[in-house]
């Protein structure tokens, strides 16, 4: 009855294998059941992509490597083929935001001429390692309100990497108000498109209850936020000219009438090499 | 529908409890299966119950404890590795990503004591970090249970002395200084309560703050525990930090409660010897914090602790403590200037307390302490407050009990001082309690000097102060204190006479000074007390005669004539006739017939100018015949003069009666039952025949004013005195005279008019009896009684 069947599968399945990390990478073609495939050619491409959401289906090669795999001809079992591409270079690491997504693809054509091309797609995820920062300065800051709340706070550094810890401090210079609660904020900034099209999405990425009541002046309030729970990224700026991902360690005091005092302060994340 | 607060409460609690119930639940859950991250979870959000900010501080402590018991239960899964495989140290940092600060730090605190357990870190590392971690909390009620979870977990686990967590002796420091900075924590937050919320619910915050207090005051609790805190590191570390701590929160309800938490939970030994700094820090408190009380315990703890042992006094000496004891109460009351006087007075109690009980040696402290409240009662004026008076009752009364002997008191010179500064009422007050410490230990006062000072004591009671309103006494309060003066001048005592007489001058000067109200009361004593010396010396040797002799009986009836003479002003005739009647009586002991006669005059004229009331004629002539049959003293002419007198006052006394009765009592004058005693027979009969007729007079005019016969009891009291005399032998007394009487009287009483007495035929018919009796009885006064018939 089912006739139909794989008349509108494509001709042949293919796949691709990362043996390991460097060597053996390889892609083969089988033919669907034993028939054979001609075909005009078989490459493999590795994409750099950036995926904007809000132009639709629109997506910006930064990286586009092509290798030729095969000749026209016709397969007719399973077939391997070996590739590399050696020395290519990834600048950017794997992004998924709410706006953009940077991704890394290997795209392998099987040209037909009739019936269309055979396409088959494989994602991969490329972190780029950070050496610690040679210099690290702690953020340190006084902010306040006049004659109503005098604060100094101190983070430890200004740049962290994804398992890292903010250690720090709030200390109370002057308490007017009434403080019900202070949390620390971790805000991501995701600013895609540039000029009069950037958009901006900012998302609260983890809230900590750094204090519970109201201090009084001269209390100073610890800091230590293990950044490991949350779902964080390095910090990218300018990717491509077009995206950033920042971002910020806010502050935030809530009083008794909920009124909220904060404030912003940017800190670079990036990616240590774990085991280093 | 409106819900009053506690209704509210209740609702909330319920809720919580409910909260935490459900959540332990699940937790349980993930515990038996040993599912960390479900763990963690759940306790986080049973945990977030507490973070509730509408349940009081009571009923917040009900939610607590629920948790609290869940978290052991968190407790003893954390410390088996095998059930979670995470090692500790990861497990630690595990729980700190709780993004709520409360339940975060619970678990932290409830993994970071199976951390220090496990020895994986320093016990005082991760200490230090506990406590300092949780300043996050700054809501007093929900911090200072989250500090006393701290507390509480990490209490056997300190790197005390001995403990296995003591890793070298810096650790004991560090047991110290976390508890000092939780405690520290504990007390700001204690304080900061009082701030919060709206004016009008003060009381109540300060209701619930006194409920948490004692989380505090666990932490000093933990301190003392801690063996390797020595005198040395308590004297040089934790004291001072403690006491910073209490003096800077400058809050009334910590300061006091702290204080006397330390003085509570630390070593009697600690505070003798830090004495000077735990007192330093007494100015500096808040002017409204009870500092006396405070001071009152130390001293009450010291006491106490000085009495324990002997081998500690030497310790006291060495510290001198009451110097600076002394030297702290001075500068706190200097300090609080407004400190009401009561304060300072029971500050002195307190002290003069400590004193006696630990130096009851050294009188000159209890002076001292007497000057100091001396010189504070002299910067205001005249007490009026009464509890302050109290306090200076108590602060007088204190020696008094201690030493059991006014003669110590009387030794301090700043007693009667203190004494001037009472109002009049407590001054009497005060001078009470004086006499009764006299009375109940018996205590002799046994010199002039000591005597004096006493009345000086008790002068409140013993004249009329300035200005006393004198109506607004109390006539029944002013008897007891006059009574207790006279029953105080007994007490005055010497064997050696002439002191004695000096005692007796010295009292005489100072109740001269009475006024008539006082006088009745207190010449009788005083001149009881020198009748005393008088037969004293005369029970001595011939020899006092000799005129060089001050204390003459001779002198001392001198004395005696002038004091009684006071009386005549007041006046009171009839007590000075008694007095007179019984120094008469002493001279006749003596054998001054002069002194006697003389007394007797007096007694006489006194009769006759100053006793008009017939009742007390009566009593007085009674008294005078009673004390003039006695008296053996006087020769024929002296004596006859007396009873001459006596008889002639009998018979003019204004009711038949009376009359009667005196005169029967006159026959005793003839007749003194002595050996050498005036027997002269005929007299008597004399007398007993006035009476007679009297009691035939009485009985007519009864007749004819009332219509009925008179008493006829007068005759059967006349038929007694027959029969006494018939006894003794006195011949003019017959038998038939006798036998007469007995049938006039029962014709008397058989008579129609005679109204019926039972009393007299009762007195009758035993008399009657007694005459069978003797008649019975037989022998010589059988016979004598023989011729009677009845």
């Amino acid at each position: 009855m089912n006739y139909l069947i794989g008349a509108f599968k494509p001709a042949c399945n293919i796949s691709i294998t990362f043996a390991d990390g460097k060597n053996r990478k390889q892609i083969s073609i089988e033919p669907v059941l034993g028939k054979k495939v001609e075909h005009n050619g078989v490459k493999i491409e590795l994409l750099g992509q950036i995926e904007m959401y809000f132009d639709r289906g629109n997506f910006y090669d930064f990286t586009s490597l092509v290798r030729e795999l095969d000749v026209p001809g016709e397969i007719y079992e399973r077939k391997t083929y070996p590739f590399e591409f050696s020395t290519v270079e990834m600048p950017y690491e794997t992004y998924n935001g709410v706006n953009v997504r940077l991704r890394y693809v290997l795209k392998v054509t099987v040209s037909r001429g009739y019936g269309g091309s055979v396409v088959e797609y494989q994602d991969f995820v490329v972190r780029n390692y950070t050496p610690p920062p040679s210099i690290n300065n702690s953020i340190k800051m006084e902010v306040g309100i006049e004659d109503c709340l005098h604060i100094e706070f101190e983070y430890n550094k200004s740049k962290y990497h994804l398992k890292d810890v903010i250690i720090g401090k709030i200390y109370f210079l002057l308490v007017r108000i009434k403080i019900k609660n202070m949390d620390l904020e971790i805000r991501r900034r995701e600013s895609t498109g540039s000029g009069a099209n950037t958009h901006v999405e900012t998302e609260t990425l983890a809230k900590f209850e750094l204090m519970d009541g109201a201090p009084v002046r001269g209390e100073s309030i610890p800091i230590r936020l293990f950044l490991s729970p949350y779902e964080l990224t390095p910090t990218h700026r300018n990717i491509n000219n077009k995206f950033s991902v920042k971002y910020y360690l806010n502050l935030v005091l809530v009083d008794e009438e909920d009124r909220r005092y904060f404030k912003q302060q940017e800190i670079t994340i990036y990616r240590l090499q774990e085991n280093s | 529908m409106m819900l009053s607060g506690d209704e509210d409460e209740e609702k909330w609690l319920a809720e919580g409890i409910a909260g935490v119930q459900h959540n332990a639940f699940y937790m349980h859950r993930a515990l038996d299966s040993n599912n960390l991250r479900e763990a963690l979870k759940y306790s986080a959000q049973m945990l977030s119950e507490l973070r509730t900010s509408k349940l009081s501080p009571h009923k917040y402590y009900e939610l607590y404890m629920r948790a609290f018991d869940e978290l052991r239960k968190l407790e003893m899964f954390f410390k088996d590795e095998s059930r979670h495989g995470v090692l500790i140290i990861d497990l630690y940092e595990l729980v700190q990503h709780a993004g709520n600060i409360l339940p975060r730090l619970y678990l932290l605190c409830t993994v970071g004591s199976v951390y220090i357990k496990s020895k994986e870190a320093p016990a005082k590392e991760v200490l230090k970090d506990l406590v300092e971690m949780c300043r996050g909390v700054q809501h007093p009620i929900r911090g200072l249970f989250l500090r006393s979870y701290l507390a509480q977990v990490s209490r056997d686990k300190l790197p005390d002395i001995g403990s296995e967590y003591e890793r070298d002796a810096e650790t004991v420091m560090d047991a110290v200084e976390f508890v000092l900075q939780n405690f520290t924590e504990m007390n700001k937050l204690w304080v900061r309560m009082q701030h919060q919320g709206p004016g009008r619910v003060r009381e109540k915050r300060e209701k619930e703050r006194n409920e948490l207090r004692d989380l505090v005051g666990k932490n000093l609790h933990v301190l003392s525990q801690i063996e390797g805190v020595d005198l040395e590191m308590y004297k040089e570390n934790v004291l001072p930090r403690v006491l910073e701590q209490v003096v800077n929160c400058k809050d009334e309800l910590a300061q006091y409660y702290l204080m006397d938490c330390i003085i509570q939970v630390f070593p009697d030994e600690y505070h003798l010897q830090t004495l000077e700094t735990l007192l330093g820090a007494c100015p500096q408190l808040q002017p409204t914090v009870d500092i006396k009380t405070v001071l009152s315990r130390l001293m009450d703890r010291l006491s106490n602790y000085a009495v324990s042992s002997a081998d500690v006094l030497p310790e006291f000496l060495q510290v001198e403590a009451f110097a600076k004891l002394s030297n702290a109460i001075g500068k706190v009351i200097d300090a609080q200037v407004d400190m009401p006087i009561v304060g300072a007075i029971s500050l002195y109690v307190s002290l003069l307390t400590f004193t006696l009980r630990v130096h009851p040696d050294r009188l000159d402290y209890v002076d001292q302490v007497l000057g100091a409240c001396v010189k504070k009662l002299s910067s205001a004026p005249k007490l009026e407050d009464s509890r302050a008076t109290k306090q200076v009752v108590a602060l007088l009364s204190a020696p008094l009990d201690k030493y059991n002997d006014i003669v110590t008191a009387l030794t301090l010179s700043n007693y009667p001082r203190v004494m001037d500064h009472l109002d009049d009422g407590t001054n009497k007050v005060m001078a009470m309690v004086i006499i009764q410490s006299i009375m109940k230990n018996s205590t002799c006062i046994s010199t002039a000097e000591k005597v004096e000072v006493l009345f000086e004591l008790i002068k409140g009671l013993i004249k009329d102060l300035d200005g006393a309103a004198q109506d607004e006494l109390d006539e029944e309060d002013f008897k007891e204190e006059q009574n207790s003066v006279a029953r105080l001048i007994h007490m005055l005592y010497n064997d050696d006479s002439e002191e004695m007489l000096k005692i007796i001058c010295t009292v005489r000067k100072h109740i001269m000074t009475g006024g008539p109200k006082r006088l009745p009361f207190t010449v009788p004593p005083l001149v009881f007390s020198a009748l005393r010396l008088v037969r004293q010396l005369q029970n001595q040797d011939g020899d006092v005669a000799g005129e060089e002799e001050p204390a003459t009986p001779k002198k001392i009836f001198q004395l005696l004539n002038q004091t009684i003479e006071t009386l005549l002003s007041v006046p009171s005739p009839e007590m000075a006739l008694r007095l007179y009647l019984q120094c008469a009586e002493a001279a006749n002991d003596c054998d001054l017939e002069p002194v006697a006669y003389e007394f007797f005059t007096q007694a006489f004229m006194l009769y006759e100018e100053e006793i008009a009331d017939s009742k007390a004629q009566v009593t007085a002539i009674h008294l005078i015949i009673g004390t003039l049959q006695r008296i053996s003293v006087f020769g024929v002419e002296n004596r006859d003069t007396l009873t001459h007198k006596a008889t002639g006052y009998s018979a003019r006394l204004l009711k038949k009666p009376d009359q009667c009765r005196a005169v029967y009592a006159c026959s005793h004058l003839f007749w003194v039952d002595d050996q050498d005693g005036i027997k002269d027979g005929e007299r008597v009969l004399l007398c007993l025949k006035r009476a007679l007729r009297i009691a035939n007079a009485a009985q007519q005019m009864a007749n004819v004013a009332r219509g009925s016969s008179g008493p006829v009891v007068l005759f059967v009291e006349i038929l007694n005195k027959y029969l006494y005399f018939f006894e003794k032998g006195n011949t003019q007394i017959t038998a038939s005279a006798i036998q007469s009487l007995i049938e006039l009287i029962t014709s008397e009483m058989q008579s129609e008019s005679t109204t019926l007495d039972p009393a007299a035929n009762a007195f009758f018919a035993s008399t009657k009896r007694y005459i069978e009796f003797q008649k019975k009885k037989g022998g010589a006064m059988g016979e004598k009684y023989d011729p009677i018939n009845v």
